[in-house]
């Protein structure tokens, strides 16, 4: 029962992770860039609907549509202003101005709201318990597996079926071509960083409701995490993001319950590099080779 | 007279080292003539450090091409085999400049071997996929250092991984007159501040030696030919797993190095203080002088370490001040504008230069 | 600089007894449990009682289901220059892959020097004796053309890295031969003068000599050129020839050539292959190809053969 406890928070937890790697995987496809202020923009998603919350005493859920609009708002800025000048720049370029961003962003937060962890009240709180009281679920976790699972088949969908998202999956192949049809190819990049932003908002919202404090730095190891989820699974791929993050949330509970909680990224990194050794391209991801 | 005919590049060379050695000689003619407060003082270790780090750093993502986040995973493994090393040998070895120097030979062959594990893996990668990777083997290091308890006496060495957090100092069983030297979370505590400016810069020319030195020759073309077109190498005979080994592995030893000096600057160090944040800064630091340009990554890091520092004034709004010199920096210098503009520049500098060179 | 001071440089180019001892004392395993081959193959009189310096047999690749390249089957001389010739997506390319191992064959044997290469790696490939260049051009851009032509020499020097480090003698004097040797080589292609310029700057057809250049300089005894002659103008086409044929004589190697330029081909090559949909067509000397109904039919259709 007690495994089957870890295992609950475990899938709980990578429910989360799966959320910030969807945003990630759907940004790198198109952009080919580790973002890594992505991080930054789920503490921002956390910081609004905190202030919402409990400044403005709005409900729970407005709270976390305010923060889903502001990060929409913040990400396509961040793209427009930093990202967009460098889209023929080198990569290392951007990486690091990804990285300024990121900087740009904690340190506004600190200016903002201080170096004090903020306590986040959960956007539903109470427990349900299962099998006469031996295992308890809470609501939170019940919420963010169901958020996971309709955002995985809703992005599915979305890139699948609609114009703006095979526009997307064109863009993501091929720039120059995509263009060459009439893609506009600057408004569909901004489209999937304001899709990668709101998911964001959203997992910063349940991050903080699954472990209540918030605080600047609070979006990076999380951000990197998810970045580990994506590449886990094969990354630009949607079903590998949330495979990769149920399956990084899982070891990383039961690695903290049964062998080190010191240790317990360590694990978590490890079975990465183990199954980036294995398959290179991630568990679903495709494998191109250069053409000689 | 013989004229000294100098490729551009061994010419690009002697002046880095020439440059190193005038800074080092007026640096510290200022140091000792009471020129510098305190806290620049305690800036000059640290800078040499980074120096070493940044040119390191240089040899792998610039020379060979392959973006590595992970490089402060071998300075952590340099300061504390480092700092072992040197605590350990207290009684053994009186002379502190020796015990340094032998120190920072320990931190280089400790990070080498890491680095060759690394390497293992590293070889099979690339582009972003080896980039997260090495960034997680420095997140794996700094953990694994976190749970190390290290004490010395005269029975030698006491180590326990305490994996599970269940074991404190007590457990070292150290006999009476031992000392504690690495303390988990804490990480070293009570060391003997034995690095010195001159040992850093020391440090920084044999780095130059080895990385300028070893760009232009075989080794280096090879590398170099490896990141340029990876099946052309192949196919004129270079064996891509030994060169990209080689590259990375002389990286890490020198990072080793740069990490033991500076762990023995500081009578407390945690693991903590090797995240990958300062693998960041140290890649800022290789970006903004430019990949593969040797001097380039010794005048960023000079600048970019002071830069936060010199803003103390704006006291909270100094990191925000640097994010955004940031964002312009790599904004305005890669603007094709700019760019133009600058290689146009660099091209009537070239062409003065030669034509000087001519008349003389 | 004469041709005879160069033929000094190589010693192990020019064939000699050694080499046919080296062959049969390799391998004595392999010739016994190899499958008699037909051979079919045309060798130039010169060449027709040594060891064929390239032996396909049964050579074949497929991806997924597709066969690219099937039953492959030649013999080259040892100072032949054959051609291989087809329509686009015949295979050719595919071929000069499977030869340098970029691809791993999927059946099939490449004997090379009557040494099986089964298990060797690119790198190995190259040292054993095939240099290659390529369709798309793959210099190393970024730096000088002398650098380029060193690159090549890479396995000529023999210094290690601690000697490169500390620049003991070895260094200095390995790289004041390696760089007289390396403008010796660009000389042949007229290359000298832009030494010291940056391989990218080069116009198209000096990339592509430059990139022969750099193959030659890893002492190959075979040489494999991807469209050596594709966008050069007629008199660079023409020079071209002249130089594939001394770099023959010169270093006394096989070269194997792709190209659509019949011109060139059928006034230089001994030996021609014809592809077609991944199996060789045609098989001899220029004149047998010229005639070859099955050749005619592959370039112009069923319909345009009978035209003619």
């Amino acid at each position: 029962m007690k495994f089957l406890a870890y295992l609950v928070s475990g899938i709980s937890l990578g429910s989360i992770y799966a959320i910030i790697a969807l945003g990630y995987t759907m940004v790198y496809g198109i952009a080919k860039m580790l973002n890594f202020a992505h991080g930054d923009v789920i503490m921002v998603g956390g910081y609004i609907s905190y202030i919402a919350a409990s400044n403005l005493g709005l409900p729970p859920l407005i709270s976390v549509l305010l923060a889903m609009a502001v990060c929409t708002v913040l990400g396509i800025t961040i793209e427009a202003l930093a990202y967009r000048p460098l889209r023929s720049a080198p990569k290392l370029a951007v990486l690091i101005t990804a990285i300024g961003v990121s900087y740009f962003l904690q340190n506004s937060a600190l200016l903002i709201f201080g170096a004090n962890p903020k306590a986040y009240s959960p956007v539903v709180s109470g427990t349900l318990q299962l099998f006469g009281g031996q295992l308890s679920v809470s609501y939170v976790s019940l919420l963010t597996v169901a958020c996971c699972i309709v955002i995985m088949v809703g992005l599915t969908l979305f890139t699948g079926r609609t114009r703006m998202g095979k526009a997307m999956r064109a863009c993501s192949e091929d720039k120059g071509a995509a263009q060459l049809m009439g893609i506009n190819v600057n408004r569909t990049i901004s489209l999937t960083f304001a899709i990668g932003s709101a998911l964001a908002a959203v997992a910063g919202a349940l991050l903080c409701s699954f472990s209540p404090t918030l605080m600047p730095t609070t979006g990076s190891m999380p951000g990197i995490k998810a970045f580990t989820a994506a590449v886990f699974g094969g990354i630009g791929s949607i079903p590998g993001a949330f495979l990769g993050g149920i399956l990084l949330g899982v070891i990383e509970s039961l690695a903290k319950a049964y062998i080190s909680t010191q240790l317990s990224n360590s694990i978590v990194f490890a079975v990465l590099i183990v199954i980036l050794l294995v398959r290179p391209a991630g568990l679903l991801g495709k494998h191109t080779q250069e053409k000689v | 007279m013989k004229k000294l005919n100098l490729s551009k590049g061994a010419r690009t060379d002697l002046l880095t080292y020439a440059g190193v050695i005038l800074a080092f000689i007026v640096v510290s003619t200022l140091k000792n003539n009471g020129g510098l407060n305190r806290s620049q003082v305690g800036l000059l270790v640290p800078i040499c450090c980074y120096i070493v780090m940044a040119v390191s750093l240089n040899l792998v993502v610039g020379i060979l091409g392959d973006l590595s986040l992970g490089h402060a995973g071998f300075m952590s493994v340099g300061a504390f085999s480092g700092i072992i090393t040197a605590m350990a040998l207290a009684e053994a070895i009186p002379s502190a400049p020796l015990r340094l120097a032998l120190a920072m030979v320990v931190g280089a062959v400790c990070a080498a071997i890491f680095g060759f594990l690394i390497g293992i893996p590293v070889l099979r990668l690339s582009g972003d996929y080896l980039a997260i990777v090495t960034l997680a083997f420095g997140e794996i290091l700094k953990e694994i250092i976190t749970c190390l308890l290290v004490g010395v006496d005269e029975n030698g060495l006491h180590v326990i991984f305490n994996y599970n957090g269940a074991k404190n100092a007590n457990d070292l069983n150290l006999a009476a007159g031992g000392r504690i030297i690495i303390k988990g979370a804490q990480g070293a505590t009570g060391t003997q501040t034995i690095a010195s400016f001159t040992a850093g810069f020391v440090l920084i020319l044999i780095t130059l030696i080895v990385v300028q030195n070893l760009i232009r020759s075989r080794q280096g073309r090879a590398i170099m030919a490896v990141r340029d077109n990876r099946i052309a190498a192949e196919a004129v005979g270079i064996s891509i797993t030994r060169y990209k080994m080689m590259a990375f592995v002389t990286s890490a030893s020198l990072a080793g190095a740069a990490g033991a000096l500076f762990g023995l600057n500081y009578s407390n160090l945690a693991a903590a203080k090797f995240d990958f944040n300062t693998s960041i800064l140290v890649l800022v630091f290789v970006v903004l002088g430019g990949l593969g340009n040797i001097w380039g990554s010794i005048i960023a890091t000079v600048v970019l370490y002071i830069l936060p520092e010199a803003l103390r004034g704006f006291a909270n709004y100094r990191m925000l001040i640097y994010a955004v010199v940031l964002i312009l920096v790599m904004l305005t210098t890669n603007n094709p504008i700019m760019k133009g503009y600058l290689a146009s520049l660099r091209e009537k500098l070239g062409k003065r230069s030669e034509k000087e060179a001519n008349e003389a | 600089m004469t041709a005879g001071s160069l033929r000094v440089l190589n010693p192990q180019n020019v064939w000699g007894a050694e080499t046919e001892l080296n062959r049969d004392g390799f391998y004595p395993s392999l010739h016994t449990t190899l499958k008699p081959v037909t051979r079919v193959n045309y060798l130039p009189e010169r060449d027709a009682d040594k060891t064929p310096i390239l032996e396909c047999i049964d050579l074949g690749i497929s991806f997924g289901g597709l066969k690219a390249v099937d039953n492959f089957n030649i013999a080259l001389g040892r100072t032949e220059i054959a051609g291989l010739i087809g329509p686009n997506g015949a295979g050719k390319t595919t071929i000069f892959n499977l030869l340098t191992k970029v691809y791993q064959p999927t059946h099939g044997t490449i004997l090379l020097d009557g040494k099986d290469i089964a298990y060797m790696t690119t790198e190995q490939v190259n040292r054993a004796g095939i240099a290659r260049t390529f369709q798309n051009i793959r210099l190393f851009h970024n730096q000088t053309v002398i650098d380029n032509v060193l690159i090549g020499l890479h396995n000529e020097m023999h210094y290690t890295m601690a000697e490169s480090v500390l620049r003991l003698p070895r260094y200095w004097k390995a790289e004041k031969i390696a760089r007289e040797r390396a403008l010796e080589y660009l000389s042949l292609f007229h290359l000298e003068e832009h030494a010291e310029e940056l391989a990218g700057s080069l116009p198209y057809g000096a990339q592509r000599r430059l990139e022969i250049a750099r193959a030659l300089a890893t002492n190959p005894s075979l040489l494999l050129l991807d469209e050596p002659a594709a966008g050069m103008n007629p008199s660079e086409t023409a020079e071209l020839m002249e130089n594939i044929v001394r770099i023959r004589d010169t270093f006394q190697i096989a070269i194997l050539l792709i190209e659509h330029d019949m011109n060139l081909v059928m006034n230089i090559c001994e030996g021609i292959a014809v592809l077609n949909f991944g199996r060789i067509i045609a098989k001899g000397s220029p004149d047998d190809i010229r005639s070859n109904p099955a050749v005619v039919e592959a370039y112009l259709g069923r319909k345009g053969a009978k035209k003619l």
